[in-house]
């Protein structure tokens, strides 16, 4: 399901160029709007449809997966810090998601590696990764649960 | 010296005003020609309609006539007037200087050229044709240096020109040279004036001077089809208090009301270059 650009819609700001993670997002040699360069290395991520402010970019669903007709279209309002999703399944039913858009600031959960004490040995031949989260080893006695560890089930948060 | 009408004198080098007038003309032909072509070749206005029609399908509710006159008064007074769609400050306040100036420039000229031909005392058109020329150095200069999102996004380097750059090259070619001769009168000036407005006018079919004329229509079809309710298969517009107040999971329900996650991607500019 690579993404494409709406030419008419496109006022060739770069927003996709600076976010696109594959950098297979860039601008044409004739008139300066965005296209996608390479859509087979473009993994759907829809960085580039979210971040376009003139809602130009589209992702083209194949055959097989989503048939002609549908549409998966975004608006990301950062102004009201949230992000809305229509979901149009070909027989022509509509779904509609909203959420608030949770981006944390840059950097702020990047782990400061200079001021962690680096690993023994033992942990260096350990199968578990650095900080490895807690609530997934199994090496601490048994197996944890929502109970054991003082958490409570919640509506909305499944695991 | 910018209250002179610089086409006065003329005469100097041999050119009648006959001959600017016959120029003004051609220059006109030029533009309506390239665009015909413009549009002919980039089918644009198959496009165009064909979507109009496939989004007809979606819409929820009929426009009335009085809808569409207000949705096309809004988008003169705002995407054409104040060129609203910029999401970038700054590319809006460059493309407001273009574009006033590049209408204060041509308006002038033509003044200049059909009424005042060998007059130089015409303070007030001669005032706007500097001003206009100005007014398109600064923003154009300004878009070209570092707003240009070949610069500011792709990382190149400001004379890595593609067939692209035909357009604001002739243009800030036009307006330099004009300024340049208007400060000197050399006739090598004049004559690099006149090519690269001969360039600017006559290249509408490879550069994007169209835009001028398909971008206001797209976007009041854009209006249109948001308001009959096709929306472009877009999501409706929420507000964020609502969208909290509704939401059936709790842990959506708690975020205050005025908390904002991170500066998002529009106001935390990518550093990397």
């Amino acid at each position: 399901m690579p993404t494409f650009v709406y030419m008419t819609r496109c006022d060739g700001c770069g927003y996709c160029v600076d976010i696109c993670p594959s950098d297979i997002m860039h601008i044409d040699d004739t008139w300066r709007r965005a296209y996608n360069l390479e859509p087979d290395m473009c993994w759907e991520c829809y960085s580039c449809v979210k971040a376009c402010p003139m809602h130009a970019i589209d992702v083209r669903g194949y055959a097989d997966f989503c048939p002609l007709g549908h549409a998966v279209r975004v608006h990301r309002d950062e102004e009201e810090g949230i992000i809305a999703w229509r979901i149009k399944f070909r027989s022509g039913r509509i779904k509609d998601l909203v959420a608030p858009i949770t981006t944390k600031p840059w950097g702020k959960f990047i782990p400061n590696l200079r001021e962690v004490a680096p690993p023994t040995d033992e942990q260096r031949k350990s199968q578990l990764l650095f900080n490895e989260p807690k609530y997934i080893r199994l090496d601490d006695g048994d197996l944890y649960t929502l109970e054991s560890q003082g958490l409570k089930m919640r509506q909305g948060v499944y695991y | 010296m910018i209250t002179t009408n610089p086409f006065a004198g003329l005469a100097e080098y041999g050119i009648t005003p006959g001959m600017m007038m016959a120029f003004v003309i051609l220059m006109v032909l030029a533009v309506v020609v390239g665009t015909a072509l413009d549009v002919l070749h980039k089918k644009s206005h198959k496009y165009f309609f064909e979507h109009e029609e496939r989004m007809k399908k979606l819409a929820t509710r009929e426009l009335s006539s009085a809808e569409k006159t207000s949705m096309l008064i809004q988008t003169i007074t705002s995407e054409v007037l104040t060129s609203s769609e910029f999401h970038n400050p700054k590319r809006r306040l460059a493309h407001l200087l273009k574009m006033y100036g590049f209408v204060l420039f041509v308006l002038s000229s033509a003044v200049l050229i059909f009424a005042y031909p060998t007059t130089a005392d015409a303070p007030f058109w001669a005032f706007l044709w500097h001003l206009g020329a100005i007014m398109v150095a600064i923003g154009g200069y300004w878009f070209f240096f570092s707003l240009r999102v070949d610069v500011q996004s792709e990382g190149n380097k400001w004379w890595n020109l593609k067939k692209r750059d035909l357009f604001i090259v002739s243009l800030l070619a036009t307006v330099t040279f004009g300024l340049l001769w208007s400060l000197f009168g050399t006739v090598v000036l004049f004559a690099l004036f006149i090519i690269s407005t001969a360039v600017l006018f006559g290249s509408v079919y490879w550069s994007k001077f169209a835009h001028m004329f398909f971008k206001p229509a797209a976007a009041y079809q854009k209006r249109k089809l948001m308001a009959d309710g096709s929306r472009e298969n877009l999501p409706p517009f929420y507000k964020r208090a609502e969208v909290l107040d509704q939401s059936t999971m709790d842990l959506v329900r708690d975020i205050p009301k005025d908390q904002k996650f991170g500066l998002c991607i529009m106001k935390d500019e990518p550093k990397h270059y």
